[in-house]
């Protein structure tokens, strides 16, 4: 008895990690792949809407990014309104026009005028900030916007 | 001469390193969206041009109260008939002589709009909307002249407008690109997108 039980303990199947190294391989190179490094550490609430009327935005150094949103749970000292992001910082409305001017400045002239400005908004805010932003944008001629969105049905929004 | 055998590497520290990275890569994905609606903005305020007289009946009002209701034309209207009625609007071609539009499939009301080159949609929002019902609604009208723009496409060229433009920016595309970006601009011009925003109303309590 005791034999025959030895013999199908020895049976149990072993299991080769010899595609170990394949599989994560495999995974390694779609994050890679996927990744998009961001330049700019997110201070803001920045959850997008869905949309499905979309276009993508080709030329990754041609962007302005602007970020709106109301400030991180890290950086509730600043208060709970809505704020804009640029670069690394938080600014105010009056800080777009030069940061936008800085921006347009720092690329080739020739290729200006494919300069788009991605608005990334969070869902949550209010129009009135976002009127604001598009009226400076409008002064400094940096008419090409884009809604930055999710891709997805409308109704996912509500 | 004893060949010499090359040593042999030994990989069992391959999956780890490997782990390593992927690890780094995990940490560090932001998978970040670069997809969103285009628009343009109009010229700057000094640029402006006087506003040229628009008829009542080619505008087609768009509101958006500070509760997020929507209202067209002055009535209340669900957002998912939103795009039904942009699409009624525009292809109403309610004009006769020289505004009468021929590809139109409307219904030719005489109350609506006369020409899809005439018809504007003002869309007009309170400053205390929420972002994402104004991105919704920009959405469905988008989409509006988007589905027009691809019902004529197809009819002319055999296909649908997504797919031109998505053949304009393939590098493989084997036919003239010049050509095809004459007819896309053809296409356009059949249904201008002319959506004009005013600047956002404040409330008045």
């Amino acid at each position: 008895m005791s034999i025959s039980r030895k013999k199908i303990k020895s049976e149990l199947p072993v299991f080769s990690t010899a595609s170990l190294p394949d599989i994560v391989f495999m995974l390694l190179f779609f994050f890679m792949v996927a990744t998009v490094m961001r330049n700019d550490t997110l201070m803001v609430d920045n959850e997008l809407p869905y949309a499905d009327e979309v276009e993508k935005l080709d030329k990754k150094n041609m962007v302005i990014h602007i970020y709106v949103g109301k400030p991180s749970s890290r950086y509730k000292n600043v208060g709970t309104e809505a704020k804009i992001q640029l670069n690394d910082k938080f600014a105010s409305i009056e800080d777009i026009k030069p940061f936008v001017l800085e921006e347009i400045k720092s690329k080739p002239e020739g290729l200006r005028p494919l300069l788009v400005t991605s608005l990334k908004v969070d869902k949550n805010t209010k129009m009135g900030l976002i009127g604001d932003i598009k009226k400076e944008l409008r002064e400094v001629d940096m008419r090409n916007i884009n809604y930055t969105t999710k891709i997805g049905e409308v109704t996912n929004n509500f | 001469m004893a060949r010499r055998l090359a040593p042999q590497v030994n990989a069992g520290s391959m999956a780890d390193i490997a782990f390593l990275l992927l690890i780094f890569f995990l940490v560090s994905t932001t998978i970040d969206t670069d997809y969103g609606i285009s628009r343009r903005l109009p010229p700057p305020p000094e640029k402006f041009q006087p506003e040229i007289l628009i008829k009542e009946k080619n505008l087609f009002r768009v509101e958006l109260n500070q509760i997020n209701e929507l209202f067209v034309e002055k009535k209340p209207l669900d957002l998912k008939q939103l795009k039904a009625a942009a699409i009624a609007f525009l292809d109403n071609g309610g004009g006769t002589d020289g505004d009468y539009c021929s590809y139109c499939k409307g219904a030719r009301n005489p109350k609506s709009s006369d020409h899809p080159n005439k018809a504007v949609i003002s869309l007009i929002n309170s400053r205390e909307t929420n972002y994402e019902t104004y991105i919704a609604v920009q959405n469905e009208l988008v989409s509006a002249y988007a589905e027009l723009r691809d019902r004529e496409a197809l009819r002319i060229y055999g296909l649908t407008f997504k797919q031109m433009v998505g053949y304009l920016n393939d590098a493989n595309y084997s036919g003239s690109k010049t050509k095809l970006r004459e007819q896309i601009k053809e296409i356009q011009s059949l249904y201008p997108e002319k959506l004009s925003e005013a600047e956002p109303v404040s409330v008045e309590l």
